[in-house]
């Protein structure tokens, strides 16, 4: 069966954000890009499924602005087999990218589909949900561990509780989660290697999906600065200030 | 027409983490006009529906209550969902792991965009709301018709547990998609309060080296009553369960005190704590990010400060 995964290009999570002057929302220009940390995820257990005999095919899709080349190539230097470029300089929603998705596998048909649960822009948590149900198909969300046997996955979730286990029916989407594994770095030969691989454009029109973003962002603030504190010298006078000044214990 | 919040609980109990969303759920109704209902969906889950009913403000509980219900499976929750959403302007969920999963399935079947984790209701179509790790807040208006909605646990003062008397109307249920199946739960055991609930926290990070040293924090927790968190650091490195992370990707908490232990500060944790009322942070990098945002910060070695706070605390405790 053949894998598909979602990468988002994204803000580098190491980059302190701020937000424009105009509050139409945070600046990107001059600003590192990077794949989501999420999907870096999912890169590499679409991998380690191949690298298993489940999988035969690793597909990688991205939507967006056409630097998300460089995202796709990203996971082709990881070890995946081709890419698919949806473009468009619209501001994409998870609904919208749900859709995209949905297109693009109603023609490629892959069995299962690997997404970030989150996108570390802009935190929506999402896009697998929404697919899954434009899809039909079961969910296996915040997932920590993957065992497919035959038609069948029992996915281990991470919930508040804890971990939770349940199986479901293939076709499935999975959405990962931090613990799930280690991705792995590309090394020189696969990056060179990777500059080889396919990557097919697309367009939103051609995939018959109506992009218009349902949300209207009216403003983009920075919030409230917390105010730093003090240090203090000793144990006692940490707990003297939590009783007597802040009056919390 | 009113306004619905899916009730979270674990057929046992109501969670805490209802009462926010409830909270979220009259501020709209006010500005709307309308009124509050919440649904409480499981398998023999009608003591639920019952404390659900004592809620301050609420006009009316939904239950329905059928074993394809039980565990959440958000296969067989969603359908439900769809067809009751029919008659209201707004479904709210708190924004916990079980209203993660399961709301953006309903919008989509609905095809409305979810507006997630909201932090404050500007109007009944517009939501404040934290995006890159809470270092911007974006007002975002909804156009769609029905709006799906997660809330921000902490950003709303909890609706009262007590003083409502809602009817309960039964609702038939859906039955199973037959899509997925629950199989186990490893659920962490703990005597403390829970970490989105509790008053006190402290947390720990890989600063603590090993999960058998979380024994020194637990010794300190017990004093306070705090419930024990932990950094992506430490729970990647096996010290503690999953559950126990705070921040951007775990749980968002903000309680009266939260002391970081061990913990350098990194974008996305202060993102899950930064809310907190009274920060404390330990480290012995005089320098690390975490000193900026704590109100009151020690310099020094977490495993002779532990032990040295233990101390005094149970000494002022007598
Ligand atoms: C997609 C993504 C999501 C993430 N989500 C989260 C999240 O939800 N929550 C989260 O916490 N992180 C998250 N992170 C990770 C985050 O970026 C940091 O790596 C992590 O928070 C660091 O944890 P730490 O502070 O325990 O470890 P470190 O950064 O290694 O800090 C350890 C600290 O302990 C101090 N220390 C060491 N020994 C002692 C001692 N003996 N006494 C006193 N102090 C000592 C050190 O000075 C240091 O400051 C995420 C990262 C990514 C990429
Ligand atoms: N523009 C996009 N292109 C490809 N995948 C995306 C895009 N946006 C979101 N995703 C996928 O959906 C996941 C969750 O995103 P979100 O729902 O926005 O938090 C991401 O981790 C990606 O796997």
């Amino acid at each position: 069966m053949k894998a598909l995964v979602a990468v988002k290009r994204v803000v580098d999570y190491n980059v302190k954000v701020r937000v424009k002057a105009d509050k139409t929302g945070v600046e990107t220009a001059n600003v590192k890009m990077s794949m989501n940390p999420f999907d870096e995820i999912a890169v590499e257990e679409g991998l380690r499924l191949r690298e298993a005999g489940i999988v035969s095919e690793v597909i990688i899709v991205s939507a967006g602005v056409q630097q998300c080349q460089e995202t796709i190539r990203t996971a082709l230097a990881m070890g995946a087999d081709r890419g698919v470029l949806v473009l468009t300089d619209v501001e994409l929603q998870p609904l919208a990218v749900a859709k995209l998705l949905k297109a693009v596998i109603d023609k490629e048909g892959p069995e299962i589909v690997i997404i970030g649960k989150q996108a570390i822009d802009d935190d929506c948590n999402q896009t697998g949900q929404m697919l899954a149900a434009l899809l039909g198909w079961p969910q296996a969300t915040f997932a920590s561990k993957i065992t497919i046997s035959g038609a069948e996955a029992e996915v281990t979730r991470e919930v508040d509780g804890g971990l939770e286990t349940l199986a479901f029916k293939l076709p499935i989407i999975v959405t990962t989660d931090l613990r799930l594994n280690e991705p792995r770095y590309a090394s020189l030969p696969n990056i060179m290697r990777a500059k080889k691989k396919p990557i097919v454009p697309m367009t939103p029109e051609e995939l018959g999906v109506d992009v218009t973003p349902r949300l209207i962002t009216l403003k983009v603030e920075e919030p409230a600065k917390r105010q730093g504190g003090i240090k203090v010298g000793s144990v006692a006078e940490l707990v003297d200030k939590l009783k007597n000044e802040a009056r919390v214990i | 027409m009113s306004v619905l919040v899916i009730a979270e609980h674990d057929n046992r109990a109501l969670k805490p983490a209802t009462l926010p969303a409830v909270a979220a759920a009259a501020e709209i109704a006010i500005a709307a006009g309308s009124d509050v209902h919440i649904l409480v969906a499981g398998k023999d889950c009608r003591a639920i529906a019952e404390a659900a009913a004592q809620i301050a403000g609420v006009a009316k509980i939904l239950l329905a209550d059928d074993a394809a219900l039980d565990h959440g499976l958000a296969e067989n929750w969603a359908p439900l969902l769809v067809r009751l959403a029919a008659g209201y302007s707004h479904v709210l969920a708190p924004a916990t792991t079980s209203g993660k999963n399961l709301m953006p399935r309903v919008a989509a079947l609905l095809d409305v965009m979810q507006i997630s984790d909201i932090s404050a209701v500007v109007s009944p179509d517009t939501f404040v709301r934290p995006i890159y790790a809470g270092n911007a807040l974006a007002t975002v208006q909804s156009k769609d018709a029905i709006k799906i909605i997660t809330v921000r646990g902490t950003a709303f003062a909890p609706a009262a547990a007590g003083g409502g008397s809602a009817l309960i109307e039964t609702v038939a249920a859906t039955g199973s998609a037959g899509l997925s199946e629950f199989v186990r739960a490893e659920l962490s055991k703990s005597e403390r309060p829970e970490l989105t609930s509790a008053r006190v926290i402290i947390s720990g990070g890989r600063g603590m080296q090993s999960g058998d040293n979380f024994h020194l924090l637990e010794k300190v927790a017990d004093r306070l009553g705090a419930a024990v968190g932990a950094s992506r650091a430490a729970v990647d490195a096996g010290f503690v369960p999953n559950d126990y992370q705070v921040g951007q990707t775990g749980k968002i908490v903000a309680p009266e005190l939260y002391v970081a232990v061990g913990i350098s500060g990194a974008i996305q944790h202060l993102a899950g704590m930064k809310d907190s009322k009274v920060i404390v942070a330990i480290n012995k990098d005089d320098e690390a990010p975490i000193f900026q945002i704590a109100d009151y910060g020690i310099v020094g070695d977490l495993f002779k400060i532990l032990p040295e706070l233990d101390e005094e605390l149970g000494k002022r405790q007598q």
